[in-house]
């Protein structure tokens, strides 16, 4: 069964329909990279998958149990979509670290707080709290980061930023692991440490969703590559076919204006 | 200067007595009007249209009329035009009426201020709370409201120190506050008439109290420094 169902997904701002009935599904473990350019509706899909934004038609379905529906908005109450949507994490551009906490603090406030809500909890305080931060010190030091776990975020380059951002992404455990432009924010040297670090997860068959305009990384760490142009999948493949024979003119030329790059 | 020197007991005994209803209009003040701002400030800034024309409206007439009209309105409408001066007489009437026109007057003005210091929180921050299945509640305690605090503290400082020296407008109404205390001594007051240097002396009280008020909001200041 597909890890992922998404179907007829069309959203629309004021009289701007960004996305024209997206559908797509994804298996356990697969690497989706979202490819296309600015305005391609990307980003909003990405937003409406997070719950960020509502979608006007279509459903969303995770391992099977609809997470959203908009033919049954069943007016979903906040604290379920809050459940819902740890399904899937978000790993921003603007990293969108919290500036107040360290890095370990970033990583763990949102487990904390929701260990809190669980029956249970008083008596058993001290070994849950130390157990969410003996994760979030495994998770960062994975991410290469176990020396600056009690650093703020203003005292660290925007990779080490970045990096931070994906373990605390990654300790709730999401079933699906999202990445919004990870690395458009970072110089050159940066993003590479960014981008080693998605490749280690895909490697761990993490099941991500990356918005990037990295071509090179997309073609190599992905599973698929969605082609979107206006609001649409244009096409829909293995890297190799979208980037080495692809069906359509319009990712023929999307593409070609990325090898004129240096 | 020699009279000056003779008088001076008794005058700094007077200008105590006057200083602490001054201090104490100006923290009931800070008290009231910090987390009363809070509140209008979320109703200027309700998604719910009437609520928030409404908020913007009151916030439009009190920092568009003097501090001091309002406090001549607030004290004297009851009594003279309702015939009803629910303040009751004296003192303790006196600093009511200030008491509540000065928090209304401030609050309104924090709230601005913090509406300000809310809406510059880039939208980033509420999102990361929300894709990490934290409530909205819990955003603002645990994320937002900190770095709020962190921005608004040098407005609020400028406020704050515009409140200590606008407690002597509640003088208007003869509130027996620092100012009032110190022109007493020109009528005649404890054996002493036609003394203008008390009047003068107690800007040595407001300059002091506001030295102390620097400091401590400049520690403030350091303290939120460890982040940006």
């Amino acid at each position: 069964m597909a890890i992922l169902d998404v179907k007829d997904i069309r959203k629309s701002f004021g009289q701007t329909e960004v996305l024209k009935g997206i559908g797509f599904s994804l298996e356990r473990g697969q690497v989706l990279s979202l490819i296309g350019s600015s305005g391609s509706g990307k980003t909003t899909l990405l937003r409406c998958l997070n719950f960020l934004e509502t979608p006007d038609t279509g459903s969303i379905a995770v391992n099977g149990e609809i997470l959203f529906d908009a033919a049954d908005p069943a007016a979903l109450k906040e604290a379920e979509i809050r459940r819902r949507r740890l399904h899937f994490g978000l790993v921003f551009q603007s990293f969108n670290l919290f500036p107040q906490y360290t890095a370990l603090e970033n990583v763990t406030l949102a487990g904390k707080l929701l260990a809190k809500q669980q029956p249970g909890f008083a008596a058993r305080k001290k070994e849950i709290l130390d157990r969410i931060d003996g994760e979030a010190r495994s998770l960062l030091d994975r991410m290469g980061l176990a020396d600056r776990a009690g650093s703020y975020p203003h005292q660290l380059s925007g990779g080490q930023q970045q990096r931070v951002a994906i373990a605390r992404a990654l300790a709730l455990r999401p079933d699906i692991l999202c990445f919004d432009e990870p690395t458009s924010a970072l110089d050159p040297e940066l993003t590479q440490e960014v981008l080693r670090v998605i490749r280690t997860l895909a490697e761990e068959r993490v099941t991500m969703i990356i918005v990037t305009h990295e071509m090179a990384f997309a073609r190599d760490v992905s599973s698929r590559v969605l082609f979107m142009d206006g609001g649409l999948v244009v096409e829909d493949g293995p890297p190799e076919r979208v980037f080495g024979a692809p069906t359509q003119e319009r990712t023929r030329r999307f593409l070609d204006s990325y090898t004129g790059r240096p | 200067m020699k009279l000056m020197l003779q008088q001076f007991p008794v005058v700094f005994q007077a200008l105590n007595v006057g200083f602490l209803q001054t201090l104490k209009l100006f923290l009931i003040t800070g008290l009231g009007a910090i987390p009363l701002g809070l509140v209008i400030a979320f109703g200027s800034m309700s998604r719910f249209k009437p609520l928030s024309a409404l908020t913007r409206l009151v916030i439009w007439v009190v920092r568009g009329t003097p501090l001091m009209i309002q406090l001549l309105i607030i004290y004297y409408f009851p009594g003279i035009v309702l015939h009803n001066n629910w303040w009751g007489g004296g003192e303790s009437g006196r600093f009511l009426a200030s008491a509540i026109a000065f928090i209304f007057n401030y609050a309104c003005y924090f709230s601005e201020i913090y509406r300000g210091g809310i809406q510059s929180i880039p939208k980033g921050q509420q999102e990361a709370g929300l894709v990490l299945g934290m409530t909205r509640g819990q955003i603002f305690y645990k994320v937002t409201l900190l770095q709020v605090v962190k921005r608004i503290v040098p407005p609020m400082s400028n406020e704050i120190i515009t409140l200590v020296k606008d407690t002597a407008l509640a003088r208007i109404i003869a509130l027996q506050e620092i100012i009032w205390a110190g022109q007493s001594f020109m009528k005649g007051s404890h054996g002493i008439a036609g003394a203008i240097w008390p009047l003068f002396f107690t800007a040595v009280y407001y300059l002091l109290f506001n030295g102390v008020v620097t400091v401590a909001l400049g520690r403030l200041e350091k303290r939120l420094d460890y982040f940006r």
